[in-house]
């Protein structure tokens, strides 16, 4: 945005008082290239203008594309933080308008990664948030933990950072006993590492007076600028996706887990929030890894949906059929001529993907719903009449993704 | 059938569509009538209806979809947090002045993903705060979403001036 634009924004009378000040595009407190435009009063914000765009990559052009099984990587590199919680709300969406009822093994498989990068996620914001308020050691502590989940990703889809894991119809390929083991270890040493940061953070006095009541978000205001997730929580909304339209697993899992809400508002209560609801994410992963029912975890071959795996391919007539089928450019998956919305909850709050399908195996229209990107239009509302030292605290709390944000 | 077309039915007769598709349900203002019906329509929907949460606001581009008879759409998503029932409303409009009214009178909400829709597909919203581009940059001239825009090619690069070391 230029310069003169920003000044044209700004109709305060008492102008001459005022600075301009860019915070970022590149700045280690943003973590991720966006740009705010502060005018200040001495270090008070009176005006804030985000300016976003520095990450925009025509994802959503790429989703017109790319079928249903590839654009999954693209997908992975929205909110890059928790990969497979994207790819579980694209194929939500997909399966949804391919009407596909998945395999009881695969909807619990996905159910236990996806709040494995839930708290992965959690883990991020937090350790980054604390960051940004001098608090280093609780970085390093949540750090520690997200490597034991990206260790389950490998182990799981043979990639660590962007798994690339989910397919139309079941997953890339089932799980081995390695990765039971290494979620239960997970599970087992999470709650020490958790009451580590607890104990660092929770009473910490800087870190408690510089997030409590600062970027209040009431409720009303929280319900009328569409937030979702932990933000609209911690604001009183009692919402979950998880709760209030059950997917996946989560039918048979409600009684493993509740809605982490909190009244406050602020940095703080989002931050509450977060921590209280990283351990009901591990309450879901201890009851639904011990559960994992057997069986085949893609939908029957006879469907026609899912890929077959290298031995039907290589073995048999139908396998080798069905893979070009699915593989040549002009075939692919017949889809209804219509659209469909489907959402999951996911860590920064309801990621939904629109689909408008004509006939082909590719999307017509691939509308992403981002979470990043309506909590960053909340920042001005928040930060407006705060000191300036108070933009990290707020930035950490809204756990900003840039590549979600501008896709 | 749901309560709140009997209150639409009620005030805006035969204005509108429905349709429905696994769990979504949906209503439809053709281009003539969505410039006029679609905010005093989704006023009702708020004020009347429950649907407290705008969750989303999409475009889409039908240019040559099978069977489609107007051009652009606007796709708001709108959700009671009491209940949790969902409906869509789907705007249309068309060249070459595709224009609507825009909902951030009702949901400050909407203020971001209009201008998205705006730089993405070139529809303009009347009354709206801070109509500007949000994701491409100011000098920017297309609208890379539309389906007539090319996915490959050098884009606009050649709209910028070209600058070398020693010029700069």
């Amino acid at each position: 945005m230029p310069l003169e634009a920003v000044a044209q924004l700004d109709d305060a009378p008492e102008r001459e008082f005022l600075y301009t000040l860019n915070f970022g595009p590149q700045h280690p407190a943003t973590h991720t290239t966006l740009r705010l435009v502060l005018t200040l009063n001495g270090e008070t914000i009176v005006k804030a203008v985000p300016d976003i765009g520095y990450l925009h990559s025509g994802f959503e052009k790429l989703g017109e594309d790319l079928d249903f099984n590839q654009y999954v990587t693209v997908v992975d590199r929205m909110n890059y933080i928790s990969p497979f919680a994207n790819e579980v709300s694209w194929h939500t969406a997909v399966e949804k308008l391919l009407d596909i009822e998945l395999t009881p093994r695969c909807q619990y498989l996905r159910t236990i990664l996806a709040e494995l990068a839930r708290i992965s996620d959690h883990l991020l914001c937090i350790g980054a948030a604390a960051l940004d308020l001098g608090g280093l050691t609780a970085f390093l502590y949540a750090f520690n933990e997200r490597e034991k989940i990206y260790n389950v990703f490998e182990a799981a889809s043979g990639q660590r950072f962007h798994p690339g894991y989910s397919r139309v119809g079941g997953l890339m390929n089932d799980i081995t006993d390695d990765v039971v083991e290494l979620v239960r270890h997970f599970v087992r040493t999470f709650p020490k590492a958790h009451s580590d940061v607890v104990r660092l953070l929770n009473r910490n006095r800087i870190f408690v007076d510089r997030t409590k009541d600062v970027g209040i978000l009431s409720k009303a205001e929280a319900i009328n600028r569409s937030v979702t997730g932990p933000i609209a929580r911690a604001s009183g909304v009692v919402r979950d996706l998880r709760k209030d339209q059950p997917y996946l697993a989560y039918p048979e899992l409600q009684d493993t887990f509740k809605v982490s809400c909190a009244t406050g508002g602020d940095c703080l209560a989002r931050y509450l929030v977060r921590m209280e609801e990283m351990i009901q994410s591990a309450n879901i992963i201890a009851a639904a890894v011990e559960n994992i029912p057997a069986g085949p975890v893609n939908v029957d071959l006879e469907d026609k949906l899912t890929i077959p795996d290298k031995q039907a391919t290589y073995r048999s007539i139908e396998g080798l059929i069905q893979h070009f089928e699915l593989f040549m450019w002009n075939r692919r998956w017949k889809t209804p001529i219509n659209e469909v919305y489907a959402a999951t909850e996911t860590a920064n709050g309801e990621l939904g993907y629109y689909i408008v399908a004509d006939g082909s195996g590719k999307a017509w229209r691939a509308r992403t719903r981002p979470p990043s990107f309506i909590h960053f239009a909340l920042f001005p509302h928040m930060a407006e009449g705060h000191q300036i030292s108070d933009v990290p605290a707020i930035l950490g709390s809204l756990n900003i993704i840039a590549a979600e944000l501008d896709r | 059938m749901p309560a709140y077309l009997d209150v639409l039915n009620a005030k805006f007769p035969n204005a509108f569509t429905t349709s429905a598709f696994r769990d979504n349900q949906r209503v439809q203002l053709d281009a003539e009538t969505a410039p006029r019906v679609l905010f005093p329509l989704l006023r009702t929907l708020k004020e009347q209806c429950g649907f407290d949460m705008l969750f989303e606001v999409g475009g889409i581009d039908y240019l040559h979809y099978p069977d489609a008879v107007d051009r652009y759409c606007v796709v708001y998503g709108v959700l009671n947090t009491t209940t949790g029932e969902r409906l869509f409303v789907k705007a249309f409009a068309n060249d070459p002045d595709p224009v609507l009214p825009s909902a951030v009178p009702l949901w400050e909400g909407a203020n971001w993903m209009e201008r998205e829709v705006f730089d993405m597909y070139g529809i303009a919203f009347t009354d709206h705060p801070d109509l500007r581009r949000i994701l491409m940059p100011e000098e920017y001239t297309s609208f890379p979403l539309r389906k007539d825009y090319p996915l490959r090619g050098h884009g606009e690069r050649h709209n910028f001036q070209h600058l070398t070391r020693a010029e700069s």
